[in-house]
């Protein structure tokens, strides 16, 4: 038997805009395995950033199953959401969005404080911050740090509580290319090592080849790899 | 988190925008210090009023004519009044009455010329009102027989007409232009509640009545100071007083032609009047402590609105709501604690200003910051902090993370 970490059935999600409503996502099923990188790809009106803020938990479906690390997500309540997401969840995102007036460790150590642990989070976020190659930038703020770095801060911050999941949306997006062949490097490091399922959220097929699977959406469907 | 973790968080924050931080302040500071100074002189003048009514005289009464215009054929007070309160058979709770004409004279002596209350008092006035003379004698038994040309001074009117309050003692003054002769000068009473109680001559009964304050019919009297034997029997000689009075006035049951007022009423009045003044004016006060509040309240929906992308963040590293919460409410209430601690000092030293000023003009005032207000200011101010912060901060803990991720 699979060590299925998503378990997704049927995924419905419907916007009102108004009077129109507008259907972003019409029944997606998808299955990731544990320690898998998979791709989603897509064009823009895909419904790809819809399924990501599904899959993140930072929003529910309109209908249908979602199962993360064994728990049934699509039921639960706000905060309970928001406790999924610190838990299981590490976002990286395209624009890095750190707290630009808090030093790296700070930043790390934010999902930790949002755990609600008290003793040994500075530890565990230098730790964090070592195992993206950053151990001499800790006391540093966002606008020391250049792109690269700053997107290495992102990345300790989502690993730091020992995710299920790692979801990277266009994690390269704002770097030029060799920076963003060295980040991809490191997420596909720390896959590799540490065994972090890994979903990437992109437009870049480039990226997208450096995925184990591609699941590809067209107009709120998916059309293969699922 | 815990507090002090979200305390200094709240301070980096407002540190990253020290002029819209100090300007939101700057208005809880203003409403504090405000309400801290009125408090401060409310109570200052209430304690002087009722500090100055208290040295007129200990167990006193004051019998004054009605003002009611509705008693028909009042009967005004009279020499014989005052003999019948003081029989100690009529009125057993009496210690002392002290008959007095008060009007108003021009006194000169050489060149100098000037306005001054005149009393006419007999012997007994010493005692009741506490006055001692600083120099020379009291006015005596003989003096009102003799409807003698003397007069006591007090130090202020001493000061205007001689220059000095000393030494004066044997000169003559002329009181609407005939004279007297200065057989003392009175101790110093401070400002009371009708204006100086120094700028005063003080002459016999007999001869203010035949010569200076001539009233009809002859015996009138215009106040009538009555001492109670002790505090204890104050209210009790207030009613043997109305009793002798109804029973010569023959006035019908509930229609008293005269006021009998006790020294204690005078302190209850002015204490109610000072009560709602200071009320008043820390009611005002209190308003623009309101305005700082919604100074606060409109500076923090400006930082919910500027921050919604890090609020979103913070939601999708697994913040709840509750902590969104805290965290806005922890910077709102702070504003307003700064700006109340900030505040209590700037009203101490509004209250001291006032101080200084009311010493320089011849008026000594002591204000009084009294540990109530200062309680109350800081309570409130972090109430206004919390009551303000809360809609914001409720407006930051109910954005949707997506949505919130996405603002640009």
């Amino acid at each position: 038997m699979e060590d299925w970490v998503i378990t997704a059935e049927n995924l419905t999600k419907v916007y009102k805009m108004g009077e129109v409503e507008v259907h972003a996502l019409r029944g997606v099923s998808l299955k990731i395995k544990r320690g898998e990188v998979v791709a989603i790809m897509g064009p823009s009106g895909s419904g790809k950033s819809t399924i990501m803020n599904i899959l993140g938990c930072l929003d529910r479906p309109t209908s249908g199953e979602y199962i993360l690390d064994g728990e049934v997500v699509q039921s639960l309540n706000d905060d309970q959401l928001a406790d999924i997401r610190n838990r299981k969840v590490g976002f990286v995102f395209q624009s890095f969005n750190l707290l630009p007036r808090q030093t790296s460790l700070a930043n790390v150590e934010l999902p930790l404080r949002y755990a609600g642990m008290t003793s040994g989070r500075k530890e565990r976020a230098r730790a964090s911050l070592e195992a993206v190659g950053l151990g001499d930038r800790m006391l540093h703020r966002p606008t020391e740090l250049s792109g690269g770095q700053q997107q290495r801060v992102a990345i300790a911050r989502a690993l730091v509580n020992n995710p299920a999941i790692i979801m990277a949306d266009e994690p390269t997006g704002n770097l030029d290319s060799k920076v963003g062949q060295e980040i991809m490097d490191l997420l596909l490091g720390l896959n590799r090592d540490k065994g972090t399922t890994l979903i990437l959220v992109t437009h870049d097929p480039k990226i997208g080849a450096q995925a184990q699977r591609t699941i590809r959406l067209i107009d709120g469907l998916v059309e293969d790899g699922a | 988190m815990n507090l002090w973790q979200s305390i200094l968080e709240a301070l980096e924050s407002l540190a990253a925008n020290k002029m819209r931080s100090g300007l939101t302040i700057l208005g809880i500071v203003i409403g504090v210090a405000a309400v801290i100074a009125m408090l401060a002189v409310g109570t200052g003048a209430q304690d002087t009023i009722t500090g100055s009514i208290s040295g007129i005289g200990t167990n006193l009464l004051f019998v004054f004519r009605s003002r009611d215009d509705s008693i028909r054929n009042p009967k005004p007070l009279t020499l014989g009044d005052a003999d019948a309160i003081a029989d100690p058979f009529q009125a057993p709770s009496v210690e002392a009455v002290a008959p007095i004409l008060d009007g108003s004279a021009t006194i000169s002596y050489g060149g100098e010329m000037t306005r001054a209350t005149l009393d006419g008092v007999t012997p007994a006035y010493f005692s009741v009102r506490n006055y001692t003379v600083v120099e020379g004698d009291y006015i005596t038994e003989e003096h009102i027989l003799g409807r003698a040309s003397v007069a006591l001074v007090g130090p202020e009117l001493a000061d205007t007409l001689f220059g000095r309050h000393d030494g004066i003692t044997g000169e003559t003054i002329r009181i609407e232009g005939q004279p007297f002769r200065v057989i003392g000068v009175l101790e110093a009473k401070g400002g009371g509640m009708m204006g100086s109680q120094d700028n005063v001559a003080l002459v016999p009964f007999s001869t203010a009545q035949t010569r200076l304050l001539r009233r009809s019919p002859q015996d009138r009297v215009d106040v009538i100071f009555v001492q109670a034997v002790s505090a204890d029997l104050v209210s009790q000689a207030a009613n043997e007083i109305a009793d002798i009075l109804r029973t010569r006035h023959r006035t019908p049951i509930g229609a008293d032609d005269f006021t009998v007022f006790s020294q204690e009423d005078f302190v209850q009045t002015a204490e109610t009047i000072t009560g709602v003044l200071t009320i008043f004016l820390g009611g005002i006060a209190g308003i623009s402590l309101l305005v700082g509040g919604i100074g606060i309240m409109n500076i923090m929906l400006v930082s919910v609105t500027e921050r919604t992308r890090e609020i979103g963040l913070r939601k999708a590293l697994g913040a709840r709501k509750r902590d969104i919460l805290i965290q806005f409410l922890t910077e709102s209430s702070l504003l307003s604690m700064i700006g109340g601690l900030v505040g209590i000092l700037v009203g101490w030293g509004i209250a001291t200003l006032v101080e200084v000023i009311a010493a320089n003009s011849g008026t000594p005032f002591a204000t009084s910051i009294g540990l109530d207000a200062v309680l109350l200011a800081t309570i409130f101010s972090a109430a206004v902090g919390l009551f303000f912060g809360i809609y914001p901060a409720n407006r930051a803990a109910n954005l949707e993370p997506v949505e919130a991720l996405r603002y640009e």
